[in-house]
């Protein structure tokens, strides 16, 4: 927070002030110190506001023409694609930013495992982007139903019945979230409602994420404290929106590479044919962005452990700030942290990828052997690797020389361009 | 020691990479077509759209569907772009029930260019069933419902072959090199001068092929033109913008001793 | 100029075009989104229905739909048709003469959307002053050519592009 009380400069703008005090509001956005060595992986935040405004703004447009019927949705699709005025490429900015959202968002939480941005004091952030996370999956399980094609429907049946995996209640669950004896018409009704209420939900907490960080203001490369505002920290406007901008536009000429070019691409081409319940496709996958977590479920031979697993997978980041035990923030400090960060982004990747492959032979063994690291990382390699490691010197600002250690003077810098 | 770090990175992934030829061994790749409508500014042809809707109208429509084209369709630019005279002729060739009128009865009349195109089944039930079991399927977005799209359906029509020694087929099966599964209960119905194009070009098997390939690539994809299009600006605009902000940053940024 | 100066004017250059081509930029972007609103293809391509009007007396009318909305068609009688040009233009609010409403050799047939020029509603027929309709909600009275006489509606009912096909259909739109 900036020191010293913002004063609006009419009469009139301080009647409101007072009244609301939004231009305050406003002044502290503006002038918000952020450390100034910060690199383009923090330019996701941004990113990831933009993904959300798009996704609200084109499902809204969306709702406007789609029909959540199960006899009329697949033809009220093709309908949007070819009849309305540009629907095409509405729902293909629509289809495709769900994909470029996650793949922000992956961006954005590896780089917050990589810069420790998890830890002291940031903790209630972190789990806030946990629960958008959350979220975010329903609302794109939720939305891939929609269209009511065949991965749509044999997505909502496979995922709906993880919850059977339940001892005693686990049926009435299943039957409870269909409202039906299938995957049928209420189903995907109840989709739709929850697939329109979700990203308002995800709006409000994202609120409240950019207002936990801004109480102890942005981590950075470095990973240590820095006053505010100093030498080390420049105001938000212009210096950090101008790069944001500059980040979301190479962002968005990928994006719009999928949109105009390649729009069906991170889909999958069963979903053109009509939701059929007497026939199964013959390879059912969720997206892509959902895949590490598919391979852990099918990677144990047991119901409900599967599904304990897969959910256990995604919990146990809640509990990250605790299981990390370095005092030093920053991997670039942390030499035998940092390869265990990158084996763990080597092992998530091949888990996506074993997830999109057949369960069976040398792929089932990948992800046995992925599942197992990739808990292991979390609970054994944190809080060992933290406790034994012997962290390189960390400089004290940065902006100044280093005063202890070794460390070359201008690290903060370095830091920034091998990152 | 990132670097080092990234490249062990990139070295496991393209190793995960090499492992996908493994699975998918005993199918076989379809037939690589240089269609007109690929890459970045591909368009439609519009003379061999034309000729496949010929081909769909005269050999397809009696088994397969379009259920969300309208005949409007085929004179909308991007498409096969018939005259508005030649639209409404077709529409008019079919007898497309209507109503029900003031006596509450049901009528057929000619078709109109707003009228969806005609089914050759009343619904799914009776297209399996006067298919020996097997719903030839709608094809409005068949091109992109099937992984391998365009080359995959061009594959499949010239891909019938006799059975290899060992393979029995039962009636009303055929063998199909390209079809997953390589059984296919769609009869090879292409042969040479099927259809009589009326602009002249000989109606091969290869060409009608390709043709109503082309005609059924448009029809699941009829904004593909307009998509390229919008795309290669689009693209433009955002480089240009971002070369702008580019410059505005660094001027921005060199006001104080950091690098962006 | 000094070196100084220059360095400002190409920032201050930058800037502009950076927002001018992003002010574009938005503006493109937003206009997709009001346009998905318009009718769409299917909407604008249903513009035709054809009526059988073989079996209206005269005197007589019905009313069809078209677009949506109510189309009137009226089988005038000779006495009406002489009501209706009998009249002054000066009386009219919307001076129009009667045989502008119909087609030249077709006068007994008045085909007008059934839509009342103030706010919308559907006229009801044989009412009002003017023996031809009133609109209950805001009390507008239409004569036997569908013209404006009294109340609040400023225009005459519209009269839609149509054609007669034969001498028994007629082809709205």
């Amino acid at each position: 927070m900036s020191e010293h009380e913002y004063v609006p400069k009419s009469k009139a703008a301080k009647w409101f002030n007072d009244r609301l005090p939004l231009l305050t509001l406003g002044a502290h956005l503006t002038d918000y110190p952020t450390p100034k060595n910060l690199n383009y992986w923090w330019t996701f935040g941004g990113i990831l506001t933009f993904c959300l405004i798009t996704q609200i703004v084109t499902g809204i447009v969306l709702a406007m023409h789609y029909v959540a019927h199960a006899d009329l949705a697949f033809a009220s699709v093709e309908h949007i694609m070819r009849d309305v005025n540009y629907g095409w490429l509405i729902r293909y900015i629509h289809s495709n930013g769900a994909s470029m959202f996650f793949l922000a968002v992956y961006i954005h939480i590896f780089r917050s495992l990589f810069y420790g941005s998890y830890k002291s004091p940031r903790e209630v952030i972190w789990i806030i982007g946990l629960m958008i996370y959350l979220l975010m999956m329903a609302a794109a399980f939720m939305g891939y139903v929609l269209p009511w094609g065949q991965m749509s429907f044999w997505g909502a049946t496979v995922i709906t019945n993880l919850f059977s995996a339940i001892p005693l209640v686990g049926d009435s669950i299943t039957t409870w979230l269909w409202g039906a004896y299938s995957v049928d018409n209420p189903t995907l009704n109840r989709f739709f409602s929850l697939h329109y209420l979700i990203p308002f939900l995800i709006l409000g907490l994202v609120v409240l994420h950019i207002w936990a960080l801004h109480v102890p203001g942005n981590n950075n490369p470095v990973g240590i404290d820095i006053k505010k505002p100093s030498k080390d920290t420049v105001p938000f406007h212009p210096y950090i929106t101008i790069k944001d901008a500059f980040a979301l536009l190479v962002f968005m000429i990928i994006f719009a590479g999928f949109v105009f070019f390649t729009p069906n691409v991170l889909g999958h081409s069963d979903n053109y044919i009509p939701a059929n319940p007497l026939v199964t496709p013959a390879h059912i996958v969720p997206e892509w962005y959902l895949l590490p977590f598919y391979a852990i479920l099918r990677s144990v031979p047991d119901k409900l452990g599967g599904v304990i697993l897969m959910f256990s997978a995604i919990f146990i980041l809640f509990v990250l700030p605790w299981l990390d035990t370095s005092k030093v923030r920053s991997a670039v400090f942390r030499p035998i942290y940092r390869q265990f960060f990158w084996i763990l982004v080597i092992d998530v990747l091949m888990l996506g990828y074993v997830g999109a492959m057949p369960a069976e032979g040398i792929y089932l063994v990948l992800a046995r052997v992925g599942t197992i690291y990739y808990f292991l990382h979390f609970i054994v390699v944190m809080p060992v690797v933290g406790y034994l490691e012997k962290t390189d010197p960390i400089p004290m600002s940065i902006s100044e020389p280093v005063l202890s250690g070794g460390a070359e003077p201008s690290l903060a810098r370095k830091v920034n361009d091998k990152v | 020691m990132i670097k080092s770090n990234l490249k062990l990175f990139v070295l496991s992934f393209l190793l995960l990479i090499s492992l996908r030829p493994l699975q998918s061994a005993e199918m076989v790749d379809p037939i690589k077509v240089d269609w007109s409508f690929k890459g970045l500014t591909g368009t439609f042809d519009r003379a061999s759209l034309q000729r496949g809707f010929q081909v769909y109208k005269e050999v397809c429509a009696s088994c397969h569907s379009m259920q969300y084209l309208s005949y409007r369709n085929l004179g909308e630019p991007g498409g096969p772009e018939f005259s508005e005279q030649e639209v409404k002729a077709i529409a008019a060739s079919f007898e497309i029930e209507d109503g029900p009128d003031s006596q509450g009865e049901m009528f057929t009349r000619p078709g109109k260019p707003s009228d969806k195109f005609k089914s050759p089944y009343p619904n799914v039930q009776a297209a399996t069933a006067a298919n020996g079991g097997a719903y030839p399927p709608d094809m409005s977005v068949l091109v992109k419902a099937r992984k391998g799209g365009a080359n995959y359906i061009y594959s499949v029509l010239v891909g019938y072959e006799d059975p290899p020694p060992g393979v029995t087929l039962d009636e009303g099966v055929y063998y199909n090199k390209y079809m997953t599964g390589n059984k296919i209960k769609m009869p090879n119905n292409l042969m040479d001068g099927l259809v009589e194009y009326a602009d002249g070009t000989e109606s091969t098997v290869d060409q009608m092929a390709k043709d109503v390939t082309t005609f059924l690539a448009w029809a699941a994809e009829p904004e593909l033109e307009e998509r390229h299009k919008t795309g290669v600006k689009v693209i433009i605009y955002l480089v240009l913008l971002t070369i702008l902000v580019y410059l505005s940053m660094k001027k921005i940024w060199s006001r104080i001793d950091s690098e962006v | 100029m000094s070196k100084e100066e220059k360095k400002v004017n190409r920032r201050d250059f930058l800037f502009t075009a950076s927002y001018t081509v992003g002010a574009v930029g938005v503006g493109a972007v937003i206009w997709p989104m009001i346009d998905q609103m318009n009718p769409d293809k299917a909407q604008q391509a249903l513009a035709t229905t054809e009526v059988d009007i073989s079996s209206i007396e005269p005197g007589k009318s019905i009313t069809v739909l078209w677009r949506g909305k109510p189309v009137f068609l009226k089988r005038r009688t000779s006495e009406e048709i002489a009501e209706a040009r009998a009249v002054k233009l000066d009386d009219l609010p919307d001076p129009q003469k009667d045989e502008d409403r119909v087609k030249e050799g077709k006068d007994e047939w008045l085909v007008m959307l059934g839509v009342c020029t103030h706010l919308g509603c559907v006229p009801l027929k044989d009412k009002g002053d003017f023996n031809g309709w009133f609109c209950p909600c805001h009390g507008s009275h239409y004569d036997v050519s569908g013209r404006i006489r009294k109340g609040p509606a400023p225009t005459n009912m519209e009269i839609p592009k149509f054609e007669f096909v034969d001498n028994n259909t007629i082809k709205i739109g």
